[in-house]
């Protein structure tokens, strides 16, 4: 368990949550303002998202199952 | 003999069915029951699996026998619930059944490829054996990339154009249990449980006619309490009633209102708190919670982020999603007793870090549960590029989140990251692959499939046919799920030469019986 679960942690602008113990989890996972985390990950997702957004929706149909 | 209730565990009898999306790129017009009949060939064919709708052997399944203790007669089925009448099934040409060496079940459901895990019976095999059954859907992926019509695999629940398909779990109930009051205890959870682990879906409505985001990807498709179908009119407790196994003892809980999940954190709480609470009920210690219109509360909790709405009880109150589970959480901790196994512990301990981030801040999971994580990367999108809830895009991540492959597929972009908190290595999913649960008989199916591949002429969830030298055909009963495990046949299987010696050492004097008893 971390230690998020542990306390209220409502300054998550001002501190971000470290987890304590040595779980992949990297440190910007845990918060939501680390601006550089968040462009890296969206680089990332760019460089293998399908490129036309609107033919690759429309083209995903399936027939209903169980 | 001492009468004291043993403490709740979550150890039980369970298993995973995933219905995979698919399609062809660029190809929107491509019989998905041909492609999905491709899926289960790519896999058997290059490990000399055999791969027929004759390999399954349907005499012991029952799909339209009804747990209210009815039979619904043939005609007034839906022509989709005739699963166990492969010709009655239009293309039934293209259908296709494998076992695998692992135990599970690789086939064509309607129009979509599906992997039916073996029964194991912790949520931390079920984690895996569920894990195991992405990278086989991977696998066909890879396989058949290199052919002239590639297909591709997603472990989701929708196409948000109206059509859904499942992520079913199976649990082993007692069968002394009375159905309805399982049923109506049962419904407050699975009502509010999306919020533990729901996948996340862009739009509302079963064809996202309203922009926005909710927890769940199935909640908008469900419309009875209770109910045998499970393609259409789709019940929050699913009525089939085949147990798979020795039914004056057990019955199978077919529970068909999950998602699909991929991180595995979430799986974890889905499969063991369930477990859980039907300990609960089973013992008699659940807590009694009514719902005035559960239907209409399950599409509540999908659609509310906040967590905070009132959902209407019978008795005129209100409630949240947060508080029924943290009534459920507290009866199945005090149940569990002050030394509780180390599985159960663990269910319960992830169980009330998901409850009690959740009460704070539903973003403090973003490395746990689906639905959180598709969240964060969506609101990241939406902030970058000041795009509305209906912009294609969005939908486009929503799908590829579920691609299966390792590259594409976002949610794996994002664990292979560190974002996504991980349960198993690769090496144990690799395994999980090519080999069965020791805890349960699949041990003995997938044991059978991996050691004398050829010999299997068929196999069901509670049987196992084996061909002799000779030709002859040896039926061997699987009635007890929670025999044939490697304690029991371990020697027997290791020590076999060939098909013929397997069945005779199984029907040897200290080898168990088709008729023995369960032995809990």
């Amino acid at each position: 368990m971390t230690s998020s679960s542990e306390q209220a942690n409502r300054d998550r602008n001002e501190r971000p949550d470290l987890p304590e113990d040595d779980g992949p989890i990297a440190p910007q996972a845990q918060t939501q303002v680390d601006a550089t985390a968040v462009d890296s990950i969206l680089d990332d997702i760019d460089s293998v998202l399908e490129s036309n957004a609107e033919e690759f929706v429309k083209n995903f149909v399936q027939k209903g199952g169980q | 003999m001492s009468h004291e209730v043993p403490p709740l565990s979550v150890v039980r009898v369970m298993g995973a069915e995933t219905e995979f999306g698919i399609s062809q790129p660029g190809r929107p017009g491509a019989n998905p029951m041909r492609d999905s009949a491709r899926v289960v060939d790519a896999y058997a064919a290059p490990r000399g699996l055999r791969s027929a709708q004759s390999f399954w052997d349907f005499s012991a399944e029952t799909p339209l026998a009804d747990a209210r203790g009815f039979l619904m007669h043939e005609s007034d089925a839906h022509i989709t619930q005739l699963t166990h009448l492969p010709d009655a099934m239009p293309d039934a040409q293209y259908l296709a059944n494998v076992v695998l060496p692992n135990g599970a079940r690789l086939y064509v459901d309607h129009a979509h490829p599906e992997y039916s895990s073996p029964e194991v019976l912790t949520p931390r095999e079920a984690v895996l054996w569920d894990r195991a059954g992405d990278r086989v859907a991977e696998e066909c992926v890879r396989t058949l990339s290199t052919g002239p019509e590639p297909v591709n695999l997603y472990k989701n629940n929708t196409d948000s154009k109206g059509s859904s398909y499942g992520t079913h779990e199976n649990y082993i109930v007692r069968r002394d249990v009375d159905f309805e009051a399982l049923a109506e205890q049962l419904i407050p959870f699975f009502t509010t449980r999306a919020i533990l682990c729901g996948a996340g879906r862009v739009g509302i409505g079963r064809s996202g006619e309203e922009p926005g985001y909710q927890i769940s990807s199935r909640a908008d498709f469900f419309e009875e309490q209770i109910g045998l179908e499970t393609t259409l009119r789709r019940p929050i407790i699913n009525t089939r009633d085949e147990p798979h196994a020795d039914g004056t003892h057990w019955r199978r809980l077919h529970v068909i209102i999950g998602d699909a999940t991929l991180a595995e954190p979430a799986t974890l709480v889905r499969f063991g708190s369930t477990s859980l609470v039907l300990g609960l009920i089973e013992a008699g210690l659940c807590p009694d919670i009514r719902f005035a219109d559960p239907v209409t509360a399950l599409q509540t909790v999908s659609h509310d982020l906040t967590l905070t709405a009132a959902l209407p009880l019978e008795d005129g109150t209100t409630t949240t999603a947060l508080q029924v589970q943290r009534a459920y959480l507290d009866a199945a901790r005090a149940a569990a007793g002050p030394a509780p196994d180390a599985d159960t512990a663990e269910v319960l301990a992830e169980w009330e870090r998901f409850l009690t981030s959740l009460a704070r801040d539903p973003m403090e999971l973003v490395a746990d549960v689906d639905w959180v994580a598709k969240l964060a990367l969506l609101e990241s999108y939406r902030t970058r590029e000041d795009l509305a809830w209906d912009s294609p895009k969005l939908a486009l991540i929503d799908v590829q989140y579920s691609d299966v492959r390792d590259g594409r597929g976002l949610f794996y972009r994002l664990e292979s990251a560190g974002r996504i908190r991980r349960l198993t290595t690769d090496d144990e999913v690799t395994r999980a692959v090519e080999t069965a649960p020791e805890s349960t008989r699949a041990f003995l199916r997938g044991g059978a499939v991996a050691r004398f591949t050829a010999a299997v002429a068929a196999a069901s969830w509670d049987s196992l046919v084996l061909e002799r030298a000779d030709g002859s055909l040896v039926r061997i009963p699987l009635r007890d799920p929670h025999r044939f495990t490697r304690d029991e046949v371990g020697d027997a299987l290791a020590g076999a030469r060939d098909a013929d010696d397997l069945v005779a050492r199984l029907s040897g004097p200290d080898e168990p019986g088709p008729d023995a008893a369960p032995h809990h």
